[in-house]
């Protein structure tokens, strides 16, 4: 059996974003990189599958993007993924969700792997296309927001998250696409001896030219912070100062306090 | 220019949400048809055309067979835009529909920008204006961005058929476990999210509930962290509440956590990033460490 795990870097949420000289995506400078959160539950349920399965699938994890993502590539090959594979493009992000599943198929398509776990989206584009346009590509079945899976026999029984705390249970045959959501599993984190092992595994570095023959579907026109709402009240500065601002507040404007 | 506006059928029931798709089509001031896998006993109250396929021989969820039907209304229709909630039906099926007209497609649409759309990203504190190449394209439109618009009326009824195997299936819904927490009564609630820190914290934030007459609320990550038990979820995927006060503890704002609380009568936010989504919705956003303030506040409220 031969499992693909997709992930993407992104930058994390609690940075400050700054267009890049283009004006259509963010500045890279300042920013600190990791693994999409989405994408470790991915990681993590294919590891667990292989796990499942006495260690017989191989597991490949591939990632899209300039050289930097090769540092979560190295997490995921930590995490316990056998191989891992870099589309190399110091301009991915110029590439819409089209272009980048037809890539990762241009790849895949040679390679019969019988499942492919990714993110359910990513935090910073959350496009939630790249999953399921790479199942279309490829004719793969394919359900997305998964909280729950298990294997046996070439068929999959997955929990899917709907609205409202309602779930659904579907099942599909492999070849098959999941994408994952949040909660699917408690990511592991890499330790000490598996970051020292993982170092030895491949990391397959294949140009973005030699996959993409798509043009892109979409442009983008401009990249900039929404427009602030004003009449919220901002308190900064001493805590205890701030704590009796609130009071006063919460005194004029609610209730709740009488 | 034309639009075809998928419906979702929850249950049975024709979700009202959907009507924020006619509100989207009026804000584009295009004309709409509407596709629905739903009950001819329920239908939405427009007097447009309305592509109905049975839910009971088609399924609520069965993306393979729920794409052909939208393509062969897509083939009589020939809109400019295929448009469905960016929902769990929404974001599953769109990119099918998308790959098979080889369409561009567009996710969490919140904006109109002159045949440009307005898409959010870097969870919302940033914004993208994206023009698709050609038509027809798909869009996604993000919940509570446009307004419900009902538009009256009967429809126009045109059967839809489709045939074909689907590799997906559906075996049935788990029902939403039975809450033992009711947060929708509440007056105050006072939610943890992960700027908390740690598991260990809860307790500080459920003591200034309680000094409020409160209920505990909570994000999504510190629920999928098990810090917090489900039944004190706010979001689309948890509980929707409009207390008197609501206090974000160290939640970012994520969408579908605002989607569950923005309603809400006032919004304190408490968090260390200044820029955080949370602060487009909040009243007052105190910028401080949550661990800090909360004991500050629960203690001078004790006296």
């Amino acid at each position: 059996m031969k499992i693909l795990v997709c992930i993407k870097q992104v930058p994390d949420m609690e940075s400050r974003f700054k267009p890049d000289s283009a004006g259509g995506w963010y500045s890279d400078t300042d920013l600190a990189f990791r693994m999409n959160e989405y994408d470790e539950y991915a990681v993590e349920q294919a590891v667990q599958l292989k796990e499942q399965l006495g260690g017989e699938p191989e597991v490949v994890v591939l990632s899209v993007g300039p050289d930097r993502v090769v540092e979560a590539l190295k997490k995921a090959l930590a995490m316990g993924c056998d191989r891992a594979v870099q589309v190399q493009d110091p301009a991915a992000h110029l590439k819409d969700p089209w272009q980048i599943a037809s890539a990762i198929a241009g790849y895949a398509k040679g390679e019969n792997f019988d499942l492919i776990f990714t993110g359910l989206q990513s935090q910073d584009r959350g496009s939630a296309q790249v999953g399921v346009t790479l199942a279309e590509i490829l004719g793969f079945s394919s359900v997305t927001t998964i909280v729950g899976f298990e294997y046996a026999d070439g068929t999959a029984t997955v929990r899917r998250e709907l609205e409202g705390g309602l779930k659904a249970r579907v099942q599909l045959k492999t070849p098959a696409l999941v994408t994952c959501q949040l909660g699917l599993n408690v990511p592991r984190y890499p330790t000490l001896p598996n970051i020292m092992k993982a170092k030895k595994k491949e990391i397959l570095t294949l140009p973005m030219a030699d996959l993409l023959h798509e043009e892109a579907r979409s442009a983008t026109v401009s990249f900039y912070p929404p427009p602030k709402r004003s009449g919220g009240i901002v308190l900064e500065g001493d805590v205890a100062l701030q704590v009796d601002q609130l009071l006063d507040i919460l005194r004029d404007k609610t209730t709740v306090l009488r | 220019m034309k639009t075809l506006l998928i419906a979702e059928c929850r249950e049975g029931r024709f979700l009202d949400t959907n009507y924020e798709l006619f509100g989207f089509a009026e804000k584009l001031g295009a004309e709409s048809a509407m596709v629905l896998v739903g009950r001819q006993d329920d239908l939405p109250a427009f007097s447009g055309k309305l592509y109905l396929a049975d839910a009971a021989k088609y399924g609520e969820y069965n993306p393979d067979l729920h794409k052909k039907l939208i393509l062969a209304a897509v083939e009589q229709e020939k809109p400019d835009y295929i448009v469905f909630g960016h929902t769990s039906y929404g974001w599953d099926l769109a990119p099918r529909v998308a790959a098979a007209l080889k369409a561009p497609q567009l996710s969490e649409v919140v904006g109109v920008a002159d045949g440009a759309f307005e898409l959010p990203s870097c969870n919302m504190k940033m914004r993208r204006t994206v023009k698709p190449n050609g038509a027809p394209a798909v869009l996604t439109l993000q919940g509570g961005a446009f307004p419900v618009l009902k538009p009256g009326g009967t429809p126009q009824v045109q059967p839809l058929e489709a045939a074909g195997e689907s590799g997906v299936n559906f075996l049935g819904y788990e029902p939403a476990v039975a809450k033992d927490v009711n947060l929708t009564k509440a007056e105050v609630i006072v939610s943890a999210g992960r700027g908390i820190g740690k598991p260990e914290n809860v307790p500080t934030i459920a003591a200034l509930a309680k000094a409020l007459g409160g209920e505990l609320g909570a994000s999504r990550p510190v629920v999928d962290g098990g810090w917090v038990d489900h039944a004190h979820q706010v979001g689309t995927t948890g509980q929707t509440v409009n207390p008197k006060l609501y206090i974000a503890c160290g939640i970012s704002g994520a969408i579908q956590h605002l989607a569950g609380m923005k309603k809400s009568g006032f919004i304190v936010a408490i968090n260390k990033d200044k820029d955080a989504p949370i602060g487009e919705v909040a009243d007052v956003l105190v910028v401080a460490d949550v661990m800090q303030f909360v004991p500050a506040l629960t203690a001078k409220l004790a006296k």
